[in-house]
């Protein structure tokens, strides 16, 4: 039994990895082949530096997770103490039924459906070229505050109610209560809330597909067109660094949150 | 005890929802006593305490403290500070934070908070505890870190909403004197909230029972446990035999089937009432000496006596005795005259003090869906 | 007190409340507008009546879903039940080992896949140096079957995992102290407890693989068109945005009734979601 589990182990595994390991050791080769391996060279990851419009996308990329995931987060923790607050109700369901509306919901329908909203309003509005930058965010911020609020919500219900009540009566306003002691609180969720809305801002293709305006590229879209012509491992360098940035990310967030347990633990010997 | 009424609620009445919490009530507290608000859960003793606080608005009624109207002073500015049900401790800070909190918001100098913090810490017996996180303390230390943290700011009422109820019997039995002492030595008003009769009678000056949103009565633990002022007290402290009774005449009531002596009067001529008596105060004698006949049903060994359910003409009381009894014996009752106490009716008569139904078991279930008063706010 | 909270709640709701009206209600709302009216606006049942063209597409989507799906649990429900009886530290690394697929890129992940299996690709090359001839296997519906299932299977095995770390591990030993065997143990205990996890999984590869696009562009060569194709195709064409909302609304009607379908299973009442 034991065996049997680890072969399987290692099957699955395998199958979820060979892909991504072909893919960086042809990141490193010598010639353009894609299936026969010629020689080591750093020719893709130099040709990837001359490609502007990539560096580019990878500029507005980081631009747009940073502030979409900041503007999200404290605007999506504030939703969450409102929504915390509200008593059980008709407006409590609605409120939580729309903010379930866009993780539910199929990217491609959120994505085209924010299109034609930006298009209407531009007709509107009387502007031509309505979509670009701001679209993005707009989009970004829309279908990040969920994860933010359904990330906060469960740590203020685990918050004791009398928290914030014992700050203000040992002398603190309700607003300095908040900030002094319910935030550090709920702190553990905010932060996954945050790391959550920016890897999904950077790993989006879908939504930002629809909302970019075709002119303003992101990582995701630069590679959508770049693989939509002619083979090339400029991809492959590309996607090999964009590897090894999550590993090293998602190494770090465990490795923060495995060091903040072992302190935790060590308190409580 | 000086007679200077620190604390003044008139009128209060609190509604949440359909459900009234707190029906036209008055109290005073005075300063420097220990005062208990003592009922069953739903009562409305936390919601009466959380008024005191100030996280709580009556619908209707007035606050006063030292006289002076506080309705609409926010609880950040009360004199009065809270150790809460469940601690609420600051766990994002370490012991010396929690009981500084206070203090840092009253912008007192570094100096001076070392200074309290530490007298503070002593006062509990938590000396050396400072740098110590608050999970890694149990719950017993987090209790003492609550009181600490609310003293530390020097306030002229503490509010204790249950602040027992988490510990376990052992260590409930020397809180309850350690807080009995600081509150003697402090010399401040203490208003503690419990459902647990026994923490009431051994700790308080005055005792306040509540049900309903109703006070039923408020007295000294003696008064209370003596002469309870209607069924749900005498039921609710201690265990009682409650039985119907008419009063023939002053100081002769009669009972069960028997005419008996007793030390009340200033009752109507055949006035019907309640009659309580407690079961260590009911003597077991041969049957032929009984005032009152009748057959054991059950006997449990407590220890320092026997617990039985006797059938007396339908009716079961509970008797409390030294002598050991065989269950189905027919035994003889005597009652002194000072064992019988008088009550007015009341709605709560013919609800308690018969143990036809009785279990421990079911006594201790009631008791356990207890500490959640707190949250009526919510629903 | 009670009456600031209503203020403060008031305060923090309205503008979430107010940003979610014209970002996430509005949207839908033009969806139907759209699906609804012609280019100049005027009402016409012309686009909902045009969707019968699509018939082949809309089954083929279903059907690429729920096989997609069916596959994911098979492979997930093993490896989540392993994962979650392992030792806490493999159960860390074997977490970021599954989520690390996939936080990259779909696109990425589905290249991959187009460049392992071409017919001159590097499987067949490998098979060619085993002196086996080549197998033809991109452009296949298996090929895009299996970019689905690629994609997504980190979705199922998640929630599932998720709910195994949480069974009470005393429930099990229950159940064997009430006489059951390791197999009934799995199938009157395990199973059923884990279900939760189980229905989030399906929604979540299920809502994704019946609406993706460019996964069977790449591994299907264009002759398996799905329902997310055909919506991005009617955007990229000019002035076909009413069908395409036409197509969009007849897709969220679609996830709709099957996830209704699915909490008629699971009728659970809890809140949100597992992960």
């Amino acid at each position: 039994m034991k065996i049997l589990s680890k072969i399987y182990t290692f099957l699955v595994f395998f199958f979820l990895y060979i892909p991504i390991f072909v893919l960086i050791i042809f990141s490193f080769n010598e010639s353009k082949s894609t299936s026969v391996f010629t020689g080591f060279s750093f020719d893709w990851y130099l040709a990837l530096l001359e490609q502007e419009d990539i560096l580019n996308a990878l500029k507005t990329t980081l631009i747009l997770a940073v502030g979409s995931s900041v503007i999200s987060t404290v605007f999506g923790t504030a939703a969450a103490v409102g929504i915390d607050s509200l008593r059980k109700g008709w407006l409590r369901s609605a409120t939580m039924g729309v903010t379930n509306i866009p993780m539910m919901n199929p990217e491609i329908v959120t994505g085209f459906s924010m299109m034609l909203l930006f298009v209407f309003a531009s007709k509107l509005l009387g502007i031509s070229d309505s979509m670009g930058f701001g679209t993005l965010m707009i989009a970004h911020i829309t279908f990040e505050l969920p994860y933010v609020i359904l990330n906060v919500l469960p740590k203020l219900r685990q918050t004791d109610r009398n928290l914030a009540e014992a700050a203000q009566d040992l002398g603190c306003r309700p607003v300095q209560a908040f900030f002094k002691v319910v935030l550090p609180s709920i702190k553990p969720g905010i932060i996954t809330g945050m790391i959550m809305a920016f890897t999904l801002s950077l790993d989006d293709f879908i939504i930002s597909y629809f909302t970019n305006g075709r002119e303003f590229q992101t990582l995701p879209t630069i590679i959508y067109s770049m693989t939509k012509k002619r083979v090339t491992p400029v991809i492959y360098s590309l996607s090999t660094l964009i590897f090894f940035s999550i590993l090293l990310l998602l190494i770090l967030t465990n490795l923060i949150q495995y060091l903040n347990e072992k302190k935790q633990n060590k308190t409580s010997d | 005890m000086e007679n200077n009424i620190i604390i003044d609620l008139k009128n209060i009445s609190v509604a949440f929802g359909d459900n009234q919490v707190l029906k036209n009530l008055n109290l005073y507290i005075r300063d420097g006593e220990f005062i208990t608000l003592l009922g069953p859960s739903g009562c409305g003793k936390t919601t009466t305490l959380r008024i005191i606080a100030g996280f709580t608005a009556p619908d209707e009624g007035q606050v006063y403290f030292e006289g002076k109207l506080i309705n609409n002073v926010p609880p950040y500015k009360r004199h009065v500070n809270t150790v809460f049900q469940r601690y609420a401790l600051f766990s994002h800070l370490n012991v010396y934070e929690n009981v500084a909190f206070g203090l840092r918001n009253k912008r007192m100098k570094e100096k001076e908070i070392r200074e309290t913090v530490k007298q503070m810490l002593e006062l509990v017996n938590l000396k050396g505890f400072e740098r110590r996180h608050i999970n890694s303390l149990s719950g017993g230390q987090q209790q003492r870190v609550a009181i600490a943290r609310a003293l530390a700011v020097n306030p002229r009422v503490l509010l204790l909403d249950e602040p027992l109820g988490a510990l376990d019997l052992k260590l409930r039995k020397d809180m309850q004197n350690e807080l009995k002492n600081i509150q003697q030595r402090l010399g401040i008003t203490f208003i503690y909230v419990t459902h647990d009769q026994e923490e009431a009678l051994s700790m308080s000056d005055t005792i306040v029972v509540m049900n309903n949103g109703i006070i039923q009565q408020i007295g000294t633990p003696k008064d209370i446990y003596n002469e309870p002022k209607n069924a749900f007290v005498a039921d609710f402290i201690g265990e009682s035999n409650i039985v119907d009774g008419i009063m023939r005449d002053d100081f002769v009531v009669d009972f069960s089937g028997h005419r008996f002596d007793c030390l009340d009067k200033g009752f109507a001529k055949d006035e019907a009432v309640d009659v309580v008596v407690r079961p260590e105060d009911v003597d077991v004698v041969p049957l032929e000496k009984g005032m009152l006949k009748g057959t054991v049903t059950s006997v449990v060994f407590k220890g320092v006596h026997y617990e039985m359910i006797v059938d007396i003409g339908g009716f079961k009381w509970m008797i409390q005795s030294t002598d050991e009894q065989q269950e189905g014996d027919k035994i003889g009752l005597y009652i002194e005259p000072d064992a019988i106490h008088i009550m007015k009716k009341s709605e709560y008569s013919g609800m308690f003090g018969d143990y036809s139904s009785f279990s421990e078991e079911y006594d201790e279930l009631s008791n356990a869906e207890e500490p959640e008063e707190a949250d009526g706010e919510e629903g | 007190m009670n009456k600031s909270t209503s203020l403060k709640t008031k305060l923090l709701n309205s503008p979430y409340i107010v940003w979610s009206a014209l970002f996430v209600i509005a949207p839908l709302i033009f969806v139907v507008y759209y699906s609804f009216t012609d280019i100049d606006g005027n009402f016409t049942f012309e686009n909902v009546l045009s969707l019968t063209a699509y018939t082949d597409t809309i089954i083929r989507s279903v059907w690429f879903g729920v096989v997609s799906t069916i596959i994911c649990l098979v492979i997930a429900y093993p490896i989540a039940y392993i994962m979650a009886h392992s030792k806490a530290a493999s159960q860390r690394t074997m977490m970021i080992m599954v989520m690390l697929p996939m936080w990259m890129n779909f696109l990425i992940r589905t290249y991959c896949w187009m460049v392992l299996l071409q017919d001159t690709g590097i499987i067949n090359t490998f098979l060619g140096k085993l002196g086996i001839s080549p197998v033809h296997m991109i452009n296949t519906p298996g090929a895009v079957i299996l970019g689905m299932v690629y994609d997504f299977l980190p979705f199922m095995i998640l929630p599932i995992y998720s709910v195994m770390t949480k069974l009470d591990p005393s429930i099990v030993e229950a159940a064997q102290d009430l006489g059951c065997n390791r197999f009934a143990v799995l199938r009157k205990c395990v199973i059923p407890l884990s279900m939760p996890g189980v229905i989030s999984g399906i929604t979540m590869v299920f809502v994704p693989s019946v609406s993706t696009f460019y996964i069977s562009q790449k591994l299907g060569g264009g002759s398996f068109e799905l329902i997310g194709d055909v919506i991005e195709r009617l955007y990229l064409t000019p002035n076909q945005n009413n069908v395409g909302a036409a197509l969009s609304m007849f897709l969220m009607i679609l996830i709709l009734i099957c996830m209704a379908i699915m909490n008629k299973f699971s009728n659970s009442s809890e809140e949100g979601m597992v992960i």
